[in-house]
């Protein structure tokens, strides 16, 4: 115990509970009549167990989205919306269960594809945002919603999903083929994230419901008028529907 | 790969706490996180089964913050302003002002010796895995840890009031 250096680098080693067995009986005799040593080393083992204490919430919180399920592939979610945007837009839907088929026969040509794949794409980017998901909190929606009408240039509404357990986080104005687009995010109580995607559509048409999925990713869309509507999340095809049909209803009578 | 993915996964809410007090922010902290995770995955024929994954991804871990650390130097600065989740925990009403000060002073120290502590007094890693995951020999290891703990005893005791405890 003369070399001063050494003496620290056992003390370290007791408190952290690597000494040497051979050598913890020496360290506690000499504890035993060094009463700075010892003061020191309690004040070593406090930190320790107050550094862990101050840490260990993040171990039993819920894990955020992105590491959930599909966050852990290799195709994040991210890659996967972005690899969803290139084969939409080289003109090829492999992977796209499409229903009906209505989407090749479609007059409209372009803008379903255009709205699935931003749709998709901005599901993608802002659901797994813990503190950003939104730009307008549902609590203003009020604010929110006069505010993306106004951009949007058209009446807007925020559908009321609470009937069906959703509740409104908020939304946001995004830019889309050089036109304006909005984006309502809805949570149920489990963490599940929907959200309805609004673009303005030119081709004035009207059409049904109609069904895509990738994965676990959902989707209804449709066109009313000037308005083309996607309604996204990973949860049921029968849920979603019963959700659309929620969301038409309301924007009808809007 | 799917069982190499099932492990890593077991690892997430370790390597989610060691980034977040590495990074002292949530969001920031995930995204290390998922950019040491999908390193991981892409690398996976560079880790030998059997050995430890856990201090394997914390070297990760450790290169991406390095470089990330470095690039921020580099370029251009961005603030996140009112961000008030910088705090990790859910304090109890006694413990709360000495863990709050914990965290400031942990976000004061030196990063090689905040990194060092932390290894070792919360992940509980054993100095020769330190010395792997850092790359640095195990009397570094040692002398880091020495002026981290000396560090956070003097700012610790700086402060007015009791000295820190935990109270449970």
């Amino acid at each position: 115990m003369t070399n001063e250096l050494m003496n620290d680098a056992e003390l370290h080693a007791y408190v952290d509970g690597q000494l040497d067995k051979s050598r913890v009986r020496v360290v506690e005799a000499y504890l035993a009549v060094h009463p700075e040593a010892a003061e020191r080393v309690a004040e070593y083992q406090q930190l320790n167990t107050a550094l862990r204490k101050l840490y260990e919430p993040v171990l039993t919180q819920p894990l955020p989205a992105r590491f959930r399920g599909g966050g852990m592939k290799k195709t994040t979610r991210l890659a996967w919306a972005a690899s969803v945007a290139l084969s939409v837009f080289v003109g090829s839907l492999a992977g796209w269960q499409m229903h009906g088929g209505m989407l090749a026969k479609s007059p409209a040509g372009p803008a379903p594809v255009a709205l699935v794949q931003q749709a998709a794409f901005a599901h993608a980017v802002y659901t797994p945002e813990v503190r950003h998901a939104v730009e307008v909190s549902g609590a203003d929606e009020a604010h929110l919603v006069t505010w993306l009408s106004k951009r949007m240039n058209g009446k807007l509404r925020a559908p009321h999903l609470q009937k069906a357990g959703f509740e409104l986080v908020g939304g946001r104005l995004l830019p889309a083929d050089g036109r304006m687009a909005a984006q309502f995010m809805y949570q149920n109580a489990s963490g599940v994230r929907l959200t309805l995607y609004v673009r303005r559509d030119a081709t004035n048409e009207t059409t049904a419901f109609r069904y895509v999925q990738q994965d676990k990713l959902s989707m209804f869309y449709w066109i009313d008028g000037s308005f083309g509507y996607a309604l996204s999340g990973e949860i049921e095809k029968d849920t979603l529907s019963q959700l659309a049909t929620l969301v038409h209803e309301q924007l009808e009578r809007g | 790969m799917e069982d190499f993915a099932e492990q890593l996964r077991e690892h997430i809410p370790r390597l989610r706490r060691y980034a977040r007090a590495l990074t002292g922010k949530a969001v920031r902290a995930d995204d290390l996180v998922q950019d040491c995770l999908e390193r991981a995955l892409s690398r996976s024929d560079q880790w030998r089964p059997g050995s430890d994954l856990r201090a394997w991804l914390f070297t990760i871990m450790h290169n991406l913050h390095v470089n990330t650390i470095r690039r921020d130097r580099n370029g251009p600065q961005f603030t996140q302003l009112a961000d008030d989740d910088n705090h990790v925990a859910t304090y109890s009403v006694d413990g709360q002002l000495q863990l709050r000060d914990l965290e400031r002073a942990m976000q004061g120290l030196a990063e090689e010796q905040r990194t060092v502590l932390l290894l070792v007094a919360v992940e509980e890693l054993s100095y020769e895995q330190v010395s792997a995951v850092l790359d640095i020999p195990v009397g570094t290891v040692m002398s880091r840890l020495h002026r981290a703990r000396e560090r956070l005893r003097g700012l610790m005791a700086g402060k007015k009031g009791p000295k820190l405890r935990v109270i449970s």
